[in-house]
């Protein structure tokens, strides 16, 4: 049965999810990406949506005005998340998010944030973006719309917005970074023995 | 035809061609995606290729940007030095860009450097990239268009290496790229190798490379045990879908060379993603074309 999310998300929703589970979202999705990070963190900006128990995408979508003055969702994908790691361990804190939705790992520093506040990193397959805007419902709002088409805060309404694959859980696992220490304990053989067939110059 | 007319009716082709290749992936990347999904057993790489199949059927049906970064729009040219609008192509597309960002919709993507304003019409200083290769005594030209997205440009890397250092600090090279930076370029990748003299000419050899089909074959023999050796190996790494792990890394490895100076070895790193947007047309004297990279394509 599909583990389905709803915002506003609570601490206990999250405990028992552990790293390479799968979960949907339905509820509010805010995209929010690296200009929208640096305006709150670094310029101490406030942010023009409540974030409390909510969910963000690190997503540029496309979107496309219709003739009734309404937003229409044409295509959002997750953007690398590993962008925003500068700035998301104290975003988690100040906004009380609960779920990232992104591409890709993050780093030690959003893990940190993810124990000390009961939040998760969750990963939507990057390129799927018609696949994740048939699950966008209607497009609520859009704030800082002078950042430009991606990095416009779009608040989405969503309905079972997935595969979303747990990265970084409650207790501060993190799959990525798991998953990359087995990718580079294997590299070096597999060079030695490449490397044995390549010398060309002799 | 006049042209003006010819003008206008190659613009029209190119606008629609590049729009066209944001939704649908050519064939050879279709093929490669499905022999992948099939061979794979990893329980979350099967659930991301099953969205992967899902995307593009819904792209298909729904006329959309199956991934919504379009890219940074790129032009690679094989102009023949007769082409009748040799002097012209340039301006076609800028307008055929123009064009498809409107009608795509394709994302706004082009900032402007310094001024640091995104111009909202995919055109800029230099924008679209335009790269030409000249071909003596013929009157057609053959286009690649390419979506370069920011996720899978990401990794590109290029370096020049000591002789000492052989095709053995290659295949170093391209593990390092691959392993640090390649799991957030959407794996499976379709990699490209440059090696070449210097860095700028082995950066541009490896965007060349991944240009070429997924499957093909370098005209060297030792090229291409090189492309074999590399694809394996990367697959044995088993970064999966997304970097989920699983059985393969890499749609194929693709090795594009020159020439080099005897003290230096250039090699550089270029990634496409598994949404590999790229398309080949070739466009006659008389402005009639084919579609080589897709089955399907209609004005």
């Amino acid at each position: 049965m599909k583990k389905i999310l709803q915002t506003p998300i609570k601490d206990e929703d999250l405990e028992s999810l552990n790293i390479g589970d799968v979960v949907y979202l339905t509820g509010t999705l805010v995209t929010c990406r690296d200009v929208a990070h640096r305006r709150l963190i670094e310029l101490g900006r406030e942010l023009p949506v409540d974030l409390k128990g909510g969910a963000i995408f690190h997503a540029g979508p496309i979107v496309r005005k219709k003739d009734d003055g309404e937003y229409e969702m044409v295509s959002i994908g997750p953007t690398t998340s590993m962008r925003m790691e500068k700035f998301e361990k104290e975003f988690i804190k100040q906004t009380g998010v609960k779920l990232i939705v992104g591409k890709g790992g993050m780093g030690i520093e959003t893990q940190e944030g993810c124990v000390e506040n009961k939040a998760v990193h969750a990963i939507f397959p990057g390129g799927c973006a018609v696949l994740a805007a048939t699950k966008v419902e209607k497009i609520e709002a859009a704030e800082w719309t002078d950042l430009g088409m991606p990095e416009t805060l779009w608040v989405n309404r969503v309905k079972e917005f997935g595969p979303l694959i747990i990265s970084i859980d409650t207790k501060g696992k993190n799959l990525i970074e798991e998953n990359k220490a087995v990718f580079n304990a294997k590299k070096k053989p597999i060079l030695e023995r490449i490397n044995q067939q390549v010398r060309f110059i002799s | 035809m006049n042209k003006e007319a010819a003008v206008a009716d190659l613009t029209h082709v190119m606008s629609k061609f590049t729009s066209y290749i944001g939704k649908r992936l050519p064939t050879d990347v279709t093929e490669k995606l499905g022999e992948l999904r099939s061979k794979e057993v990893n329980f979350l790489a099967k659930e991301v290729y099953e969205s992967m199949r899902q995307n593009q059927e819904a792209a298909d049906k729904l006329d959309r940007p199956s991934c919504q970064d379009t890219g940074v729009i790129q032009y690679f040219l094989n102009a023949g030095a007769n082409f009748p609008l040799l002097g012209e192509l340039e301006g076609i597309l800028i307008n055929a860009t123009l064009g498809a960002t409107r009608d795509g919709p394709l994302r706004h993507n082009a900032v402007e450097t310094f001024v640091e304003k995104n111009t909202g019409t995919n055109t800029g200083s230099n924008i679209p990239w335009l790269d030409w290769e000249i071909v003596p005594n013929d009157d057609s030209v053959t286009i690649d268009v390419y979506m370069a997205g920011g996720g899978c440009t990401l990794p590109g890397a290029a370096k020049v290496l000591m002789p000492g250092q052989g095709y053995e600090g290659v295949a170093e090279f391209v593990f390092d790229v691959i392993t640090s930076r390649g799991v957030n370029a959407c794996p499976p990748l379709l990699v490209g190798v440059g090696v070449s003299t210097s860095a700028e000419t082995a950066a541009r050899l490896s965007k060349k490379a991944i240009l070429r089909p997924v499957t093909s074959r370098h005209s060297n023999d030792n090229a291409a045990l090189m492309e074999e050796l590399l694809a394996d190996g990367l697959n044995e790494l088993g970064l999966g879908p997304q970097g989920l792990t699983g059985n393969a890394s890499v749609m194929g490895v693709n090795i594009e060379s020159s020439a080099r100076h005897p003290s230096t070895i250039g090699v550089a790193v270029s990634t496409g993603c598994w949404a590999h947007r790229r398309g080949k047309i070739k466009i006659h004297a008389d402005m009639s074309y084919e579609v080589i990279s897709h089955q399907g394509f209609q004005l």
